[in-house]
């Protein structure tokens, strides 16, 4: 790493690692020389099928324990949120909107689909079983597919049911690590942060930094749990059990550098095919968690999933903080000296 | 299909994702409409009216296929001059027997073959010889087709080329559907018309040479009194489309569990034998000879039935069937009359079915009419129960709702009750026959905890324990057991069969034990064994074929060495279809297998579902029989004249073309016909739990307004003895719920996540209400009409509870299957919880008092 990286553009750098803004190498900032590329999830929410297989498997892998029968009246979602007993939440969203917000947008007659099927698995630049988003380059030019607008009996408006799975999202400046006095939290060679179960205190500081409100305290044990992007799995070359269990690849698993493009070129898809709602949401490196390590594509604003629309990592202002705590305790330094200074003989 | 078969919605989404688009008929909106590109609501029930609608409109405008329908479907074929359509009789078709509530098929038939059979049954006939009853047409021998057609009478059909003959097969399907319009439609099912247009050029658009559209249902299609007119109305629509045997076309039957297709291939049904093969009926001085000439075809390849027949002998018997006693033929067990669930179910209750095994069911809360299966339970002797965990169907005769009704006590009942727990698949080797025909085999992961043990080990333990028994025995009766090949080998702790050995014996080997590979080496001289020959090949040369698994990037889009399909590893079935009748592709996009004339041989990409050097101008001999009879494009093999039926003159006992009947309690009279149900649908005895409900135009059809349907969550499976009991998958969906609209609720004055109380003439239920624009109101003959889902999962035991939906259905079934009508019954609806105990048998009895029901209501032909 360059030395000279290790201070951004306004020279805010602790310990060699930045508290915001982008951090092309993680894992390394973190003290991994050579570590491995950093491991995300990109999870394309348009199309999420709402199997809940993901939470399933997240709670058979990790033993984490089940937390509550309740029918929530919420659409289909009854898991509620993610918190210490939840790691993977699928939200059910109905809408008085139109249909076909997972419009692929690849015309058929552009698309010889046995000349495709052949190059399955074979070819990168083909959509295969493992690749739900064709190329980048194919779609746009095939997205003007005809939209179908159907018609809704007795002129009600037409139906759109959002699903979307949360997760911990990984983020690049990590508040909860930031803030945890014991070692706990940690960050991994992959880029990915995790709880170590022996080692949290459970003094849930790390609770109120979260920006996404994440990570939670388990009620019986006081201890944090959250996502580990399925830590023990990674260091043996599998795919966390979420992403192993989607059936229709709305949860995709890979290097982060390699989703963000393939993410940037499935929004250009669906521009073009006419779903201007499509955006990605925790991808930018310039956002105020220096971009999310579990990044998403949404068709409505975050608000709508029950995601915060501007998260900012709570340290970030740790450094003015400090500068303005600083300079308070210098001016009252100075005012308690002016005093004796002023005082009238 | 996102709903229950969210793995295999995976490809609908590859499909998408290559340009597909996926319409969604269904009256809810539901995780499958949320990724479709149109969702179609319409009124359960009505759906041969919309598919009606859908033929009336490609034979109108002419969108059909018509090289391929002249080719490969019989609709040039002529029908006899005294058949009467369901227009020329208000809704019913000639040879309705009004007594005895059946068809005699005779008029059905093509004109220049001979009368066969009622129902397309030789057996029938044979009944009728020998002066028998009406049993043999209750005996389901639909379910005989899974594997081919029906025998069809014997002679040339005279046909026209032209289809313009007024009696030709597709004039009468002309004048059949003309009066199924998009008005028509709008009006009984609640599809408005524009609507109703955009899947009609959606579908048509999509088809032809260059295209295909493939159909795929589940038993939202099955579970009707007209369930087998439904895929029949499909099946009519997709052979003129020309979308049946090429690649992207098709009826894909999605299955209710794993392997339900191999349980029909194998059956756990009481009227099959492996590879559907019919079960014998119990006829006098019948020898294998008399049943091989009653039942199989002369044309096509069921005219091979006697191989595959006496080859299953030899697997069964060994050495024991020889020919001189004609392969232990007699030691089959044979059919008196129909022996379905429901009919066992009024067996128990009549008391003449004493014994029952129930292995990896729960008609306690999974049946229709569920109390009927209580009470039928409740008069046995004994009761053997396997399963994970104590199931309803375990522990009715001691906490089940008619104890606390009061309607049963148990220190009353006599059935002695054992539970037996069951091993999970992870805890066992075997193999998975999904609706693809593809067999995949699954390798025990762990041992069974505790006492668990496979169905596999169970039956072959409890066989060994009463052939011990009866060892020395000099009973006749006792030969069949004793002289079984029962010699499984047998591995670990437990004892456990070898699976893969039984794999073997269902492949099959030849007189010096060798593997056979293909049911073409089967003899009918006893030279060969095979325990289910559509199965032979899947252990060709000893090798396990269902445990292959190769990857798709590692072998072409076909993907042939993935497991194994049936027959032959064939992929799809019928595919000379996808050529034209020269041998050519119809089309370069479309092509599948085709015709090598230098070579001499077909050849493509699958294996070819036809004799390998036959030619497509091959013409047959006039003599020839069974396979040797198929012409050169007679693509449809297993038919009994190699054609696609667009009409069915055998083979089905409620009629040749699919007709829109009510269903049983509807709050709708039949637009179409004076007709208002299936004039043959099968009635169960009227005993009090079963009373039927009026329908539209009678009094007190009102007191029932509204059309409830049941079905299946993503969170749970079937009757929840897999799902319920797990913490995982019931904290997901926790209770029991309706979904209703926003209208309906407000109408009802029912609160979104309060409870409501659902009546029928059978039962009442409560459930938790979840109010949802997903369910829409439809405007149905001028009327709002507003629809109930019912998710039926639960019951009183397991970790996540909640009534049972089946309470509230009747059983009125489908005179072809005997499967009830879960999918389309008529409620009330109110808000609140029901009354406990022997109010709430209260409830529904002033419910029938209301609506003025008696033994006769809706049994009216």
């Amino acid at each position: 790493m360059n030395p000279d990286d290790r201070t951004g553009a306004d020279g805010a750098a602790v310990g060699g690692n930045l508290l915001f803004g982008p951090q092309p190498d993680v894992a390394g900032a973190a003290g991994y020389p050579q570590a491995p590329p950093r491991m995300g999830f990109f999870t394309d929410t348009s199309v999420c099928i709402g199997c809940k297989a993901c939470e399933v498997a997240c709670k058979e892998w990790n033993a984490v324990p089940e937390d509550g029968l309740e029918l929530t009246g919420m659409s289909y979602d009854n898991t509620q949120g993610l918190g210490a007993d939840t790691w993977r939440h699928v939200a059910f969203i109905e809408q008085r909107k139109p249909l076909g917000g997972q419009e692929p947008g690849v015309a058929h007659e552009d698309v010889d689909v046995f000349a495709a099927a052949t190059r399955l698995g074979t070819d990168a630049g083909s959509p295969g079983p493992g690749a739900t988003a064709p190329p980048p380059d194919r779609a746009s030019e095939a997205a003007p597919a005809g939209r179908i607008s159907p018609l809704a009996p007795e002129g009600r408006t037409e139906l759109r049911w959002l699903m979307a799975s949360d997760v911990c999202k990984h983020c690049t400046h990590a508040a909860c690590l930031d803030v945890c006095p014991t070692g706990a939290l940690f960050r991994t060679e992959f880029g990915t942060v995790v709880v170590q179960e022996d080692v949290c205190n459970g003094c849930g500081y790390c609770v109120p930094a979260c920006p996404y409100g994440v990570i939670d305290q388990r009620k019986d044990d006081g201890r944090v749990w959250k996502c580990t992007l399925c830590y023990d799995r990674l260091g043996v070359g599998m795919e966390p059990a979420c992403a192993k269990s989607c059936p229709t690849e709305s949860i995709q698993f890979g290097p982060l550098e390699e989703l963000r493009e393939r993410a940037q070129g499935r929004v250009a898809q669906l521009h073009a095919a006419g779903v201007t709602d499509a955006r990605l949401y925790g991808e930018s490196p310039d956002d105020g968690v220096g971009g999310d390590g579990a990044f998403f594509l949404l068709l409505d604003e975050p608000e709508v999933y029950g995601l915060p629309p501007d998260p900012v990592v709570t340290t970030r202002d740790l450094p003015d903080m400090w500068r303005h705590a600083a300079l308070a305790a210098v001016s009252l330094a100075a005012l308690a000296l002016g005093s004796f200074v002023r005082r009238p003989r | 299909m996102a709903e229950c078969h969210p793995v295999g919605f995976q490809w609908v989404m590859e499909a998408k994702a290559r340009g597909a688009k996926v319409v969604h008929v269904d009256p809810r909106f539901t995780r499958t409409s949320a990724l479709a590109d149109v969702h179609v609501p319409l009124r359960a029930g009505s759906d041969i009216a919309f598919l009606g609608g859908i033929i009336n409109y490609v034979l109108r405008e002419e969108k059909y296929f018509r090289d391929y329908v002249l080719a490969y479907s019989n609709a040039p074929v002529i029908l006899r001059e005294d058949f009467r359509d369901t227009e020329d009789l208000d809704g019913v078709f000639s040879g309705l027997d009004t007594d005895s509530r059946s068809y005699d098929n005779s008029t059905w038939q093509y004109e220049g073959t001979e009368v066969q059979a009622a129902s397309g049954q030789r057996d029938a006939e044979y009944d009728q010889r020998t002066g028998g009853g009406r049993s043999v047409t209750e005996a389901a021998r639909g379910e005989a087709h899974g594997s081919g057609g029906a025998v069809i009478g014997e002679g040339e059909p005279e046909r026209d080329e032209t289809l313009t003959h007024p009696r030709c097969v597709l004039q009468v399907l002309k004048r059949h559907y003309a009066r199924y319009t998009p008005e028509l439609v709008e009006q009984i099912c609640g599809v408005p018309q524009d609507l109703f247009r955009q899947v009609c050029e959606l579908v048509t658009e999509n088809s032809g040479r260059d295209r295909t559209t493939a159909f795929a249902y589940a038993v939202g299609w099955t579970q009707h009194t007209v369930g087998v007119q439904y895929i029949r109305a499909a099946a009519v629509l997709q052979t003129l489309l020309g979308n049946i045997g090429r690649p992207g076309g098709g009826i894909l039957a999605l299955r209710g569990h794993a392997s339900i297709q191999g349980s029909t291939d194998i059956p756990t049904l009481f009227n099959l034998l492996p590879g559907y093969i019919p079960m014998p009926h119990a006829h006098q001085k019948q020898d294998l000879d008399a049943f091989v000439e009653a039942e199989a075809a002369h044309k096509g390849y069921w005219g091979n039935m006697r191989a595959y027949l006496v080859s299953l002998l030899k697997a069964y018997w060994g050495d024991a069937a020889t020919a001189e006693n004609d392969y232990c033929f007699d030691y089959l067990p044979r059919l008196t009359g129909s022996h379905s669930t429901y009919e066992t179910t009024m067996a128990q209750l009549e008391g003449t079915c004493k014994g029952y095994f129930l292995v990896g069911e729960n008609p306690a809360v999974g049946n229709a009419n569920s109390k009927l299966m209580r009470l039928g339970m409740a008069n046995l002797d004994w009761l053997v129960v396997r399963d994970f965990s104590l199931i309803e169907s375990a522990t009715w005769w001691k906490d089940g709702p008619e104890i606390e009704t009061g309607e049963l006590r148990t220190e009353d009942i006599g059935t002695e009750v054992f539970f037996l727990p069951a091993a999970a698949h992870t805890e066992k080797d075997g193999s998975f026959t999904n609706t693809q025909r593809l067999l995949q085999w699954h390798h025990q992961a762990v041992e069974p905890p505790g006492e668990a043990r496979s169905d596999l080990w169970f039956a072959y333990h409890l066989g060994r324990l009463i052939r011990r028994k009866l060892a020395g025995s000099t009973d006749e009766m006792d030969r069949p057991l004793l002289d079984l090949t029962w010699d499984y080998p047998v591995k670990g702790t437990i004892a456990e069969p070898d699976a893969e050995a039984v794999l073997a014996e269902i492949n099959g080997h030849d007189a010096e034990g060798r593997p056979l590979s293909s049911y073409e080496q089967l003899k009918d001289d006893g030279s060969t064994a095979c325990g289910c020959w559509i199965y032979c090949g899947v252990h060709a040369d000893g090798v396990n074929q269902a445990a292959r698994r190769k990857p798709g990037g590692e072998q072409d889009w076909v993907a042939a060495e993935w497991a194994w399909a049936w027959p032959a590893n064939r992929r799809i079935l019928y595919n000379r279809a996808s050529a034209d009748p020269d041998g050519r592709p119809w089309s370069e996009r479309k092509a599948l297998v085709w015709w090598d004339a230098e070579r001499g041989q077909w050849t493509g990409h699958d294996v070819p579902d036809f004799k390998k050097d036959k030619a497509p101008d091959h013409r047959p001999p006039q003599d020839a029989t069974g396979p040797e009879a198929l012409s050169g494009t007679d693509a449809f093999v297993m038919q009994a004249d190699g054609k696609a039926w667009l009409y069915v003159p055998s083979g089905l006992t409620d009629g040749p073309l699919p007709t829109h009947y009510e269903p049983q309690d509807s709050p709708f009279p039949n637009l179409l016909y004076r007709q208002q149900r299936n004039p043959v649908r099968q009635l169960m005895p009227t005993v009090p739990n079963n009373r039927y409900q009026p329908s539209a135009g009678e009094p007190g059809s009102e007191v029932f307004p509204f059309v409830a349907t049941t079905y299946r969550l993503t969170e749970h499976h079937t009757a929840g003895g897999m799902s319920r009991w797990q913490p995982y998958l019931a904290e997901l969906q926790p209770e029991f719920f309706c979904e209703v609209s926003p209208e309906l609720a407000a109408e009802r004055g029912l609160e979104h996540t309060g409870w409501a109380t659902i009546v029928s003439a059978r039962g009442v239920v409560e459930a938790r209400v979840l109010v949802t624009d997903r369910m829409a109101p439809l405007t149905v003959q001028g009327r709002r009409l507003h629809q109930v889902g019912l998710p039926y999962h639960w019951g009183p035991n397991g970790y996540s509870t909640g009534d049972a939906a089946n309470e509230l259905l009747h059983l009125s079934l489908d005179p072809n299957t005997h499967i009830q009508e879960s999918k389309a019954f008529a409620v009330d609806i109110r808000p609140g919880r029901r009354p406990r105990g022997p109010a709430s048998v209260e409830l529904v009895r002033a419910y029938r008092i209301r609506a003025g029901i008696d033994d006769k209501t809706g049994t009216e032909q």
